[in-house]
């Protein structure tokens, strides 16, 4: 069967690319309110959703829990470092060595993703799981053995200046920010317009029945790889991004804990849906600064043992109480208001015949309980 | 009706994005004005510091701060510094490069700290050297013995404080080599920076074939067995030990339960007596710690002056902690501190601040003086040597200098309490 | 010479502790087809709770019992009161209710006990015993070997000889025509989640004394060790588990000592691909059913 998908396939790209333009300037603008503490923050809430937008495909969509997409980023951050370094200490300018960065990250982190993918495709749930977790224990270790990579305290990052033209008008961390905004759209629309298209339909048809799918024509170990890569890219320029905003890459930050971080960011904010990933982002990144300060009132013994702790404690109970009570995280709980917003915003016209429709379709459905059956007693 | 589940995310962008400037507003509407000299007004100085509080790294220092923290209040107890209390703010790091980057913007930006203080650890304090260079804050006393904190060129506002590990390797083993001549020495060191320069230091000494085995330990891995067998089995009479005090303690118990009892020479970092005792055992510790000896550049004396004002600050304003090398050290950096804030002046600003330090005129505490010049920003270059007799570390007549490439005994210079531990102007 | 047998024999003594975690993942599978990502921070609960009481009573053995107990009733009440409300359908929201209760447990805990290590002496010798003047296993590996040898008899026999074994396998593979056949299925999962707690607890109790004491995080790496085995052997074999155990330790073991300390956790990710490679379902995997 040979639809021509041209017409309403284009139309929808664009409007998606459109709004997502929209919503980048919106950002862009929104920088010169804060203070540069705040668009620090904002920058790292940037990075970190380019990790949770393809996480939550990753999860949602085909259902692979990667609990190492921690070395996504790292992949990402070093992959920068090591061709912006040397491109910089050759002289070359600013915009070309930033560029040459990034190329560095994808290669590198497409690199890892397309493993881990060869490895999801073969591999079930917990022993996926299990993989991707020795890998990012392991990453510390291979900073530190693999010569070049700068061990415990990693590698320094070139430092991007305001250019020129704008010094008067903003402080370096409204620039990176910007930057990471830009970086963050560039990274997060393929993945919005490869969800809404075929891609999306192929994965959820994989996570549904693969044998099912199999018969259909689609290959589920192409699809699984794909989705791997696709959420490889974006988190591996979410890395790099970071490396950018804090000038430094090291096999620290990229911890087991943070890993763990992006899956809390996932799940709260909606598996499967990229604003939720957006909303999840936000949510690590602000949570621990929220809950220092509240924490700071207390006295000051107390306030140590709770330092730190406190943050992922709650993230930890919120973990779990999104999955028990809002399976569907921060998305599902606000789709009722959003859906009357979006309504007033124009839309490309719906497909006819979506075969998406139904239980199937949703990726939060996992997630719920499953009716009762009937030989309960 | 539609017939596809919702698609929400250029909406919810939308929304999130929306959001975030609603937010970022309200509270950038609520952040305080800079400050002329951020972190000081007429009743206090606001000082900031990241530690690990929280995570596997944590045990061996979450203790120093809260010491510091003692001392602090004692000095504001006795009026504090030109008539200015010291605000100590701690922030929890985790020992994470990324909390560091975090919880030092807030520090700078959010609490407006006049300097940093006793920033702790090499990986997580390298993160932001750049950024609080390029902000111009002072960052005095970084919590490391790397030498990575001495580039007067690079980084005019940032001081060490620790002694650095080549030091300290090149004086354990030359204390070694002027011990025993001859002696088969060898090294076990932590597989980062801290164990590399460390045997640098040793290899400073005693040449580059002087160190029989060199053995690295990771500290994800809580298991040295297979590294002390390889240095029994090398015939090893004097090992030393760039470990941190859990893994000091490690190799001793492992050794022991291997029957082999050689000589064991700590760095500072590992060679404390009480929380030794503490890892081993109260019946084994004593007993495997007698004739241990260790690197320290800080009056760890039980009986000496200093060492008897920090137990009372300890008892009176430290809930009653226990008292180890952290505890000296903690307060020490305290003492530093008020010293270079007494010298900086009645309006103390961030350049005096630096001045004051950069001057060389500050004295410390330790055994030896201090080096600050305004081409060293290494606080001390050399370190006494202390050995474990009868259950008590105490200092031997034994101290070391680093002098460049060159490793020469000399007299301790101890420096005498004076006004009760609060620095005069 | 000297120095393999040295090796070997301490990745044997550790690697046993690892096997006898790895049962519990083993146990818990087989029970409710879950891998337990909790389980480490569950089992230090437990061993805080035996501290305790060996420091209330002077007796190892009340501890150990004490450790049982503990693991045994965390285990029914996280089962009961936190999975039941999740869908089984597939294993990804087990998974991530486990991963938040490991938050919750190990930042309480660094709340309530704070970051130091509590160590704990080893109730036998841990001096090695000498075979031919080179050292080999200690009295208190031995005693380890005999706990984990007795667990996996202890286990074999439950799972294939008792009609409570037949239940518990029953109930995990097929739910539905157990419950027709009169099986109490909900039962039989919480059973097996207690008995997986309460040799996990067991584990780390045999492991503190051999590092640095107990804190929040004793038992990370023991987790991730433990889950390298319990793949490689197949989540779905005791034996597996058991001989994987030792596999692991011993190479981690040869590794530190033939090349360095840091190589460790590569060596270990490297076994694991490399066996995931070739048998995607562990090395004593069933063969997958041809599906298409």
């Amino acid at each position: 069967m040979n639809r021509p998908v041209t017409g309403t396939r284009a139309r929808s790209v664009r409007a998606i690319v459109v709004r997502a333009a929209l919503l980048t300037l919106l950002a862009l603008a929104a920088t010169f309110a804060l203070d540069p503490f705040r668009n620090y923050q904002l920058a790292v809430i940037a990075a970190t959703f380019c990790a949770t937008a393809g996480l939550t495909l990753l999860v949602g969509l085909t259902g692979q829990l990667s609990l190492g997409h921690a070395v996504l980023m790292a992949a990402g951050g070093y992959g920068y470092v090591l061709v912006a370094g040397p491109a910089g200490d050759a002289g070359l300018p600013g915009p070309a060595r930033f560029a040459l960065g990034l190329a560095g990250a994808l290669a590198a982190s497409g690199a890892v993703g397309v493993l881990l993918g060869l490895a999801g495709a073969r591999l079930r749930g917990p022993y996926l799981a299990g993989l991707t977790l020795a890998l990012v224990i392991a990453l510390p270790a291979a900073a530190t053995q693999i010569p070049g990579l700068g061990k415990d305290q990693g590698l320094s990052v070139p430092f991007e200046a305001v250019p020129g033209p704008l010094t008067g008008v903003m402080v370096v961390e409204q620039w990176h920010a910007w930057i990471a905004i830009v970086v963050a759209a560039v990274a997060v629309t393929p993945l919005v317009v490869l969800r809404s298209g075929r891609a999306g339909l192929r994965m959820r048809a994989v996570h549904g029945d693969e044998v099912a799918a199999r018969l259909a024509g689609v290959s589920p170990a192409r699809v699984k790889v794909g989705a791997f890569v696709a959420s490889s890219l974006s988190a591996g320029l979410g890395g790099a991004v970071l490396a950018v905003v804090t000038q430094n890459v090291s096999p620290g930050r990229y911890s087991l804990a943070f890993s763990l971080l992006l899956v809390v960011a996932v799940v709260v904010g909606g598996l499967g849906s990229v604003g939720g990933a957006a909303a999840g982002a936000a949510l690590v990144v602000l949570l621990p600064w929220v809950v220092e300060t509240v924490a700071s009132g207390l006295p000051a013994d107390v306030a140590q043992r709770l330092s730190g702790n406190l943050a992922v404690a709650v993230f930890g109970a919120l973990l779990v109480a999104v999955t028990v009570a809002w399976p569907g995280g921060l998305a599902a709980a606000t789709a009722g208001p959003r859906a009357r917003l979006a309504g007033r915003l124009p839309r490309a016209r719906p497909r006819p015949a979506d075969p998406s429709s139904g239980p199937s379709s949703d990726p939060s459905h996992d997630l719920r309980p499953e009716p009762r059956p009937i030989t309960e007693r | 009706m539609r017939n596809h589940a919702p698609t929400p995310t250029p909406a919810a962008k939308a929304m999130a994005a929306a959001g975030a400037a609603v937010v970022g507003l309200t509270v950038a509407a609520c952040s305080s004005p800079a400050a002329a000299t951020p972190g000081v007004d007429d009743e206090t100085v606001k000082v900031g510091t990241h530690q690990p509080l929280t995570g596997p790294a944590a045990a061996g220092f979450s203790s120093i701060s809260a010491a510091t923290s003692a001392y602090f209040e004692y000095v504001n107890a006795q009026g504090g510094i030109h008539g200015r209390t010291i605000e100590y703010v701690v922030k929890d790091d985790g020992y994470n490069p990324a909390n560091t980057q975090t919880v030092v913007r807030e520090l700078v930006q959010e609490d407006d700290v006049f300097a940093l203080l006793n920033g702790l650890g090499t990986p997580t304090h390298s993160s932001v050297l750049d950024y609080l260079d390029q902000n111009g804050v002072p960052d005095l006393f970084v919590a490391s013995g790397s030498t990575t904190w001495n580039q007067p060129e690079e980084y005019p506002n940032t001081f060490g404080f620790n002694v650095d590990y080549v030091v300290e390797g090149a004086a354990l083993a030359q204390h070694a080599a002027d011990q025993k001549p001859g002696a088969v020495v060898c090294v076990l060191g932590q597989d980062d920076d801290f164990g590399e320069t460390f045997l640098q230091g040793v290899e400073l000494a005693l040449g580059a074939d002087g160190v029989a085995t060199y053995q690295t330990y990771s500290t994800s891995n809580e298991d040295v067995t297979a590294q002390i067998g390889a240095m029994k089995e090398a015939g090893c009479e004097i090992n030393l030990l760039a470990t941190i005090n859990g893994f000091t303690a490690m190799a001793l118990g492992t050794a022991a339960q291997m029957d082999w009892f050689p000589q064991w020479y700590a760095s500072s970092s590992g060679g404390d007596y009480p929380t030794l005792v503490g890892f081993l055992g109260e019946d084994v510790g004593p007993k495997l710690l007698e004739g241990f000896v260790s690197a320290n550049y800080l009056p760890n004396s039980p009986g000496g002056d200093w060492y008897e004002l920090f137990q009372q600050i300890n008892d009176e304003y430290n809930d009653g902690a226990p008292f180890d090398g952290n505890t000296v050290y903690g307060m020490s950096v305290g003492y530093l501190f008020a010293e270079a804030l007494a010298k900086a002046g009645e309006d103390p600003t961030r350049e005096s601040l630096v001045e004051a330090v950069g001057s060389g005129e500050l004295v410390g505490n330790g055994i030896l003086p201090l080096t600050f010049g305004a081409d060293d920003h290494a606080a001390y270059d050399g370190v006494g040597i202390a050995v474990v007799k009868g259950g008590v570390q105490d200092f031997v007549d034994a101290t070391y200098r680093v002098d460049g490439e060159t490793v020469s005994a000399v007299e301790p210079e101890p420096v005498p309490l004076e006004n009760d531990g609060i620095p005069a102007p | 010479m000297d120095r393999l047998v040295l090796l070997v024999s301490t990745g044997v003594a550790r690697g046993l502790v690892i096997a006898l975690f790895a049962l519990s993942l083993v146990i818990i599978w087989r029970a409710a087809r879950i891998v337990n990502f909790a389980q480490a921070a569950m089992a230090v609960v437990a061993v805080y709770v035996a501290f305790a009481v060996e420091a209330a009573t002077g007796s190892y053995v009340l501890a150990v019992l004490a450790a049982l107990v503990t693991g045994a009733l965390l285990g029914a009440w996280v089962e009961r009161g936190l999975m039941r409300r999740v869908s089984g359908r597939t294993p990804l929201p087990g998974m991530i209710v486990a991963i938040g209760l490991v938050m919750v447990l190990q930042s309480v805990l660094g709340i309530l006990f704070g970051p130091k290590h509590r160590p704990m002496t080893p109730v036998f010798a841990e001096t090695p015993l000498s075979v031919g003047g080179v050292p080999v296993l200690s009295r208190y590996d031995l005693f380890v070997l005999v706990v984990a040898l007795v667990v996996v008899a202890g286990l074999g026999l439950l799972f294939n000889r008792s009609t409570l074994g037949l239940q518990l396998r029953a109930s995990a593979t097929a739910p539905e025509v157990s419950r027709l056949l009169g099986v109490r299925v909900p039962r039989m999962v919480t059973i097996g989640w207690m008995l997986s707690c309460a040799v996990a607890a067991l584990a780390v109790l045999l492991l503190v004394p051999t590092e640095l004491g107990l804190n929040a995080h004793s038992a990370d790496v023991l987790f991730v060790h433990a889950f390298t085995v319990a793949v490689l052997g197949g989540l779905d074999s005791p034996v597996g588990a058991l001989l994987g155990g030792v596999v692991v330790g011993v190479i981690v073991s040869l590794v530190t000592g033939y090349a360095s300390a840091g190589l460790a956790p590569l060596a270990v990710l490297a076994l694991l691909t490399v066996v995931l490679l070739v048998r995607p379902g562990g090395i004593f995997a069933p063969k997958e059913a041809r599906t298409a």
